[in-house]
């Protein structure tokens, strides 16, 4: 067990772009941190400079606080889950996860003790005798997680370890690692791409995009208080709205209408031109299944498409913006690996609610959760309010 | 139905037509092999030998008695034995490094491993009997395991690579994760998993090599290290304008069974999809 010290990291591939950029990330000993980003935001480098097999431009490495860019993967005593599991395909499920221990040496008897324990913790003891071919693609998730735990490695690395199995298995496998790492009580960082995973997992997050750190914090802060547009717009799903947006006085004014603005976030934002507002769609709601009503944040709104899912529903609100926030928020879109078409509002209403499609409904909207970006530098105006 | 009935009558009778076209002549040594000298010389047209024309297995008998011959096995099956095996380890370290690693005169290496396989055979030998005289290896095991080695090897390290290169890196990312030296990830991970490749490739050379003619017969002048195709042709017997043909074609059986065997015993061997279920495919 051991802490992991990243002190403004940088990789630079031959042709000079930086792949990771000036990252410093401190994970604490027994800490569970996510590294979250779209694709290619440099978080899989950034394992692979951890574990060593990726070399280090610049910056340095502090595994228990000890200097560890020059040494080779082995001599770093880290284990680490790939993507594909990368499974021994000749040697049986036994000898796969006796593999780093046959390595290091062990009597056969330890090692029989070792494995036949990491079998047991993940349930594979009626598999040991078989070859990875034989196995589901959960079963094989678990050989190679068995693989990691059996040594007592410094801290656990996990390279997207979810990603090549079905929605169900993903789900049973995230509580699965979430137990044995507090159970285990080791050092862990996982990658992502998946932002559930990065929410329910990890005690902190790091979200980074294009080889820079844009926020690391628990995914409660993250949630509720982004750094900037990337962050708010990545995490969340449905994703955060964005809305043109313009504050004079306590009044924010959006396409919709205008409505009054609690005075502190008025305060920082007001007479600053034409703003980007972040609202979550939960903080929309149908006027008509709502107790007590402030008529001043309310709106009048054309329901596009309405999708019932039991629980809630979420209603799709188009609206015309001028061609640069819609350019912008294409772009914004395209960072976080998703495609927005058109200008669309998305929002979360009680399942009681009984608006219908192509029908005019009455929306209210929480103006207190409001977040207000700087759309030149994307910066969160109203962080901590 | 018809259709199916027709196509599986029609893939019979296809393989039937190969299978004659390319066993005939081997059936027909294997007959040979099993008439008596006189038999052949009298002419002896049918398949089976004619009653009283057959030798039983006098004719391998004798040739198995015949020390010539044997020295011949002894050194066909150890000059083939050892370039196999030297052929095989180097082009197994060779195909890796160009396989896996980024280093100058990559592409010199593979280039000239591919002129090497093209150029002819026939043309070498000359040079070669005037060097291997000088350097005193003339008619010597060695001088026929250099030649037959440096012609399999860009086959070998060919096929190799190209079996290397199908194999994850992950695998061996993973090793070297798991606590192993970069030798240790190539002898215990990838070693194992181009199991069917080292295969393939021992017995393309072993093939090779035991099938030589050219050099068995120019590189050497004496049973200490003629092989076995070049001996058959010394085989004449007493007279030389009457050839012992049921003699050599008792030999050439002989000769053949070492290979027979060799493909059988591999063919287990070389199993494609090994690989399968290493990665999520």
């Amino acid at each position: 067990m051991a802490a992991i010290e990243m002190k403004n990291i940088v990789k630079k591939y031959g042709d000079g772009y930086p792949a990771v950029n000036d990252v410093s990330i401190d994970v604490a000993d027994g800490e569970f941190v996510i590294l979250v980003g779209p694709s290619g935001c440099g978080k899989s480098t950034l394992l692979r400079m951890i574990v060593g097999l990726e070399d280090i431009t610049s910056g340095d490495m502090l595994i228990d606080g000890e200097r560890v860019n020059d040494l080779a993967p082995r001599d770093r005593n880290l284990s680490m889950v790939f993507q594909n599991y990368a499974l021994y395909p000749h040697l049986t499920v036994y000898e796969n996860i006796a593999f780093p221990l046959r390595l290091a040496k062990l009597d056969s008897k330890e090692i029989d003790e070792k494995v036949r324990e990491a079998s047991r913790t993940l349930d594979l003891d009626e598999h040991l005798d078989r070859k990875p071919a034989n196995l589901s693609g959960g079963q094989r998730q678990r050989v190679a997680m068995g693989r990691a735990i059996v040594r007592d490695a410094k801290a656990f690395l996990f390279d997207e370890p979810l990603s090549n199995l079905d929605a169900k298995l993903r789900g049973q496998m995230r509580t699965e690692i979430s137990r044995l790492q507090k159970r285990l009580g080791i050092t862990t960082v996982y990658v992502t791409h998946d932002q559930t995973e990065a929410m329910t997992l990890g005690d902190r997050v790091a979200v980074m995009k294009k080889g820079v750190l844009q926020q690391l914090a628990s995914p409660r802060e993250l949630y509720e208080q982004p750094a900037n547009l990337f962050v708010a717009g990545f995490i969340g799903s449905p994703p955060m709205n964005f809305l043109p947006a313009t504050v004079e006085g306590d009044q924010i004014t959006l396409p919709f209408g205008t409505f009054p603005l609690p005075a502190d976030k008025a305060e920082r934002t007001a007479g600053k031109g034409l703003l980007m507002a972040g609202i979550r769609p939960e903080h929309f709601e149908d006027a008509a299944v709502q107790a007590d009503v402030d008529e001043a944040r309310t709106f009048d709104a054309h329901i596009d498409v309405r999708e019932w899912l039991g629980d809630q529903q979420y209603a799709y609100v188009p609206y015309d913006a001028e061609p640069e926030v819609q350019d912008q928020l294409r772009e914004l879109a395209r960072e976080a690996d998703s495609d927005s078409l058109r200008t669309q509002l998305v929002v979360s209403l009680d399942s009681a609610s009984q608006v219908r499609e192509d029908d005019e409904a009455k929306l209210s909207i929480d103006t207190d959760k409001i977040h207000i970006f700087d759309p030149s530098t994307g910066e969160n105006l109203t962080v901590g309010l | 139905m018809r259709n199916d009935t027709l196509s599986r009558i029609g893939t019979a009778v296809g393989l039937i037509l190969i299978l004659v076209w390319c066993l005939l002549p081997v059936a027909w040594i294997i007959s040979l092999s099993f008439k008596s000298q006189e038999a052949v010389t009298n002419g002896s047209p049918g398949f089976f030998p004619s009653s009283g024309g057959g030798a039983g297995w006098q004719n391998y008998v004798d040739v198995v008695k015949d020390d010539q011959f044997r020295q011949a096995i002894f050194n066909s099956i150890g000059i083939c034995l050892i370039a196999t095996l030297l052929s095989v380890v180097i082009a197994t370290l060779t195909a890796y490094a160009v396989a896996r690693l980024e280093f100058k005169g990559k592409k010199f290496v593979l280039t000239t491993a591919l002129v090497i396989a093209m150029f002819p055979v026939v043309s070498l030998v000359g040079p070669l009997f005037d060097m291997w005289r000088t350097l005193g290896i003339y008619d010597t095991w060695i001088g026929l395991i250099i030649p037959y080695m440096s012609f399999t090897l860009p086959l070998a390290i060919w096929t190799l690579s190209a079996f290397f290169r199908e194999i994850p890196w992950e695998m061996e990312q993973a090793a070297q994760v798991d606590g192993a030296t970069a030798w240790q990830a190539f002898r215990r991970v990838i070693v194992p998993l181009a199991a069917p490749g080292v295969f393939t490739a021992a017995i393309l050379t072993f093939f090779f090599a035991w099938n030589d003619f050219v050099f068995g017969i120019s590189l050497t002048s004496t049973e200490r290290a003629r092989p076995i195709p070049a001996a058959l042709s010394f085989f004449v017997g007493d007279d030389p304008f009457n050839r012992p043909a049921s003699l050599l074609a008792a030999g050439a059986v002989v000769a053949t069974v070492p290979i027979v065997l060799l493909v059988l015993f591999f063919q287990r061997k070389i199993v494609a999809g090994l690989t399968a279920g290493a990665v999520k495919g």
